[in-house]
């Protein structure tokens, strides 16, 4: 594009998931950290929220950081099906030009953002962990760990429009919703047949969320390497169960079989940010700490002084979990023998 | 039946240098292996075959010593593979990646149904598959933990994140399949000697696909990585708990309390 064409495109739009008429909670992290970065280029923050009877979300979307909400509420688009959206969204983006598209990079998000992205020939950087904003480029960078321990990478799109990226869920911070605020409502009306759209959901099977998940966790024991083997988990386990804790692991024990892939944290687990972290036998790389740093307490338990974690640890213990893990569990249960 | 495998070499470790300035990563002398998601795709075209017969072909863009994953899924039972491979290729983003190989697709064109991994393991964006759905305007299907055909409907079990779907398509059409789908059959030897004496890898470079050099490589990509830097992770000054093991975690455990947080 030429830089008459980009200087076209203003404002940023999050497209808003929903479930069953509740957005889902990446999208509302996404108005609020839409709303700090749209601020930062005095532009507007745009919500687009596609569903049918999706009428009830818009105002807490507003108090979440949306200045406008533009709704496409129908039928045909009841359950996500990529070309439905793909072609609502495209349609408006067309129309209206903003200059950044965030997506949750949720299966959904990161099943319709490519798609967009390559109808609208644009760049998307897939699964940041972090965003700001260029000033001087007028440019949104996008960034994640890169390979090697410490390394992270900046992404930019200078020569296209809108400049796209799907964010990792749980990453950017929930903000507080602001009941005073006040924006505008968009319907937009669609034109879509059903017999043009080529894919059809038979079933959809979701299990309900029992909120002790690993994300919604309070207080996480997240096991590494140092645990030496199963056997450590274990250990691990029963000093979680004394916390009302729950196990977390990073990616190498799951990895080596010692515990299955929905504990891994990190960037390619889960991004979590419970009041209390405690890393036992963790190093503490790029990757880990991608999914954790945001944690409101963080202990390390590590037998090497220089480990990375200790340089975001609030408090540490230089030690052998093989000892220290034990202490704890002796400590807690003669502090509450009921338990 | 007859399907396309994209499949994509990947370094085999993760230890691995960078050019700085186009944050592409250096693969030359890095031995690649075929990236592991990509096997499964491979398996579920084999099984796909196995039940309805057709031939597949296993297309990759990559230089030239990424014939050797060709030439793996040769072994596995592939009829063919095609190489895209050129210098101007070098430096894509998965803009410019779906852009080559679907140029590819379009001169095979003959197929049914395109396979590719959910997400390679280097770049991890799993943004390839869709993109090159887009492009051909095919519908797609992603994710993908088990795969039915009948007759020219094509349906999927999608798996997310707390449950599934069940998708259903008419063919042609893109699929993305996840590790889980299936265990990809381990060669025996003399499919392996198979696959380097007797089955042949075609080379097609940019001007065999008929594309416009702007579209291609780094220049043709859209995403550009500004850079790539050491970062410390760092929040404050940490307070180290003395003393010995018992003393530690009884201190520990006091400031939690302190905190709340028992
Ligand atoms: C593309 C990519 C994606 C990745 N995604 C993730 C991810 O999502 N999540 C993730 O966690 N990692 C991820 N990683 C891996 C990451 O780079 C690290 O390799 C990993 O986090 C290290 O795990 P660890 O800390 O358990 O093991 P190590 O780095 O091996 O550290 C073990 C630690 O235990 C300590 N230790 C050893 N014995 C003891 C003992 N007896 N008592 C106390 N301490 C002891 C050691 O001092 C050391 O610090 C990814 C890597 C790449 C390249
Ligand atoms: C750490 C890192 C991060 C990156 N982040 C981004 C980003 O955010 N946005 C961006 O646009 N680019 C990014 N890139 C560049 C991107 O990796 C390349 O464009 C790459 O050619 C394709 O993307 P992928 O490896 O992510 O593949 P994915 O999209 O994860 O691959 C999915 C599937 O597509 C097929 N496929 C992928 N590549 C090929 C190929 N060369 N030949 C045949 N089939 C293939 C395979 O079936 C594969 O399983 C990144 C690169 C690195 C190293």
């Amino acid at each position: 594009m030429s830089p008459d064409e980009l200087k076209e495109y203003k404002g940023l739009w999050v497209f808003i998931e929903q479930r069953n008429g509740n957005p889902v909670r990446v999208s509302l992290e996404l108005l609020g950290k839409g709303r700090t970065l749209a601020d930062q280029l005095d532009v507007d923050v745009t919500a687009i929220l596609v569903g049918e009877g999706v009428s009830g979300i818009p105002e807490e979307l507003i108090y979440y950081g949306a200045d406008r909400v533009i709704i496409a509420d129908d039928p045909i688009a009841r359950d996500y099906r990529t070309e439905v959206y793909a072609d609502i969204i495209v349609e408006q983006v067309l129309r209206e030009k903003p200059e950044i598209l965030l997506i949750g990079a949720t299966c959904i998000g990161r099943d319709l953002a490519p798609r967009i992205s390559a109808r609208l020939e644009t760049g998307c950087t897939a699964d940041c962990t972090e965003l700001h904003i260029d000033k001087e480029m007028r440019l949104i960078v996008a960034a994640k760990p890169f390979f090697g321990r410490n390394l992270m990478a900046d992404f930019i799109c200078p020569f296209r429009r809108p400049q796209m990226a799907t964010v990792r869920p749980g990453v950017m911070e929930l903000k507080a919703q602001d009941r005073k605020r006040k924006g505008k409502l968009i319907c937009v009306d669609l034109n879509l047949k059903e017999e043009d759209i080529r894919v059809t959901v038979l079933e959809t099977v979701r299990s309900a969320p029992d909120g002790t998940s690993l994300e919604e966790a309070d207080k996480v024991v997240v096991g590494g390497m140092g645990l030496g083997d199963v056997k450590g988990f274990e250990m691990l386990k029963e000093l979680a169960d004394l916390l009302r804790a729950k196990v977390g692991a990073t990616s190498l024990p799951v990895d080596a079989g010692w515990i299955s892939k929905d504990y891994q944290v990190g960037q390619t687990g889960k991004a979590i940010r419970p009041r209390l972290y405690i890393g036992c036998g963790v190093s503490g790389a790029i990757q880990h700490s991608a999914g954790m740093i945001h944690s409101e307490l963080i202990v390390a338990i590590n037998i090497n002084p220089k480990a990375d974690i200790f340089n975001f640890a609030d408090y540490g213990i230089i030690g052998d979990v093989n000892e220290i893990v034990p202490a704890l569990i002796k400590e807690l249960h003669e502090m509450n023998p009921k338990i | 039946m007859d399907m396309v495998v994209c499949i994509k070499q990947v370094p085999e470790t993760t230890d691995i240098g960078w050019d700085p300035q186009t944050g592409s990563l250096i693969r030359e002398g890095v031995p690649g292996i075929l990236n592991p998601n990509d096997k499964n795709a491979l398996e579920a075209a084999l099984d796909l075959r196995e039940k309805h017969g057709g031939l597949i072909t296993a297309l990759s863009m990559g230089p030239p010593q990424a014939e050797e994953a060709l030439r793996e899924a040769l072994s596995m039972g592939i009829d063919r593979g095609i190489l895209l491979s050129d210098s101007l290729f070098a430096g894509a983003d998965t803009l410019s990646t779906s852009y080559t190989l679907g140029l590819a697709l379009e001169k095979i064109a003959r197929f049914d149904l395109i396979l590719c991994g959910k997400e390679s393991s280097d770049g991890m964006t799993a943004q390839v598959g869709p993109q090159l759905a887009e492009l051909l305007n095919l519908p797609q299907l992603t994710c993908a933990i088990e795969i039915t055909v009948n007759r020219s409907a094509v349906k999927i079990k999608q798996k997310l994140e707390d449950g599934f779907r069940i998708l259903e398509t008419c063919l042609p059409a893109l699929i993305t399949v996840e590790r889980e789908i299936n265990r990809p059959r381990i060669p025996a030897m003399d499919s392996i000697i198979e696959a380097y004496r007797d089955k042949k890898v075609q080379v097609w470079a940019g001007a065999d696909i008929g594309c416009h050099t702007e579209h291609l490589g780094l220049k043709g990509s859209p995403t550009r990585s500004r850079k790539v830097y050491r970062k410390k992770v760092k929040r404050g000054e940490v307070t180290i708990l003395e003393g010995e093991p018992d003393e530690a975690a009884k201190e520990l455990i006091q400031i939690l309390k302190q905190k709340g947080l028992l």
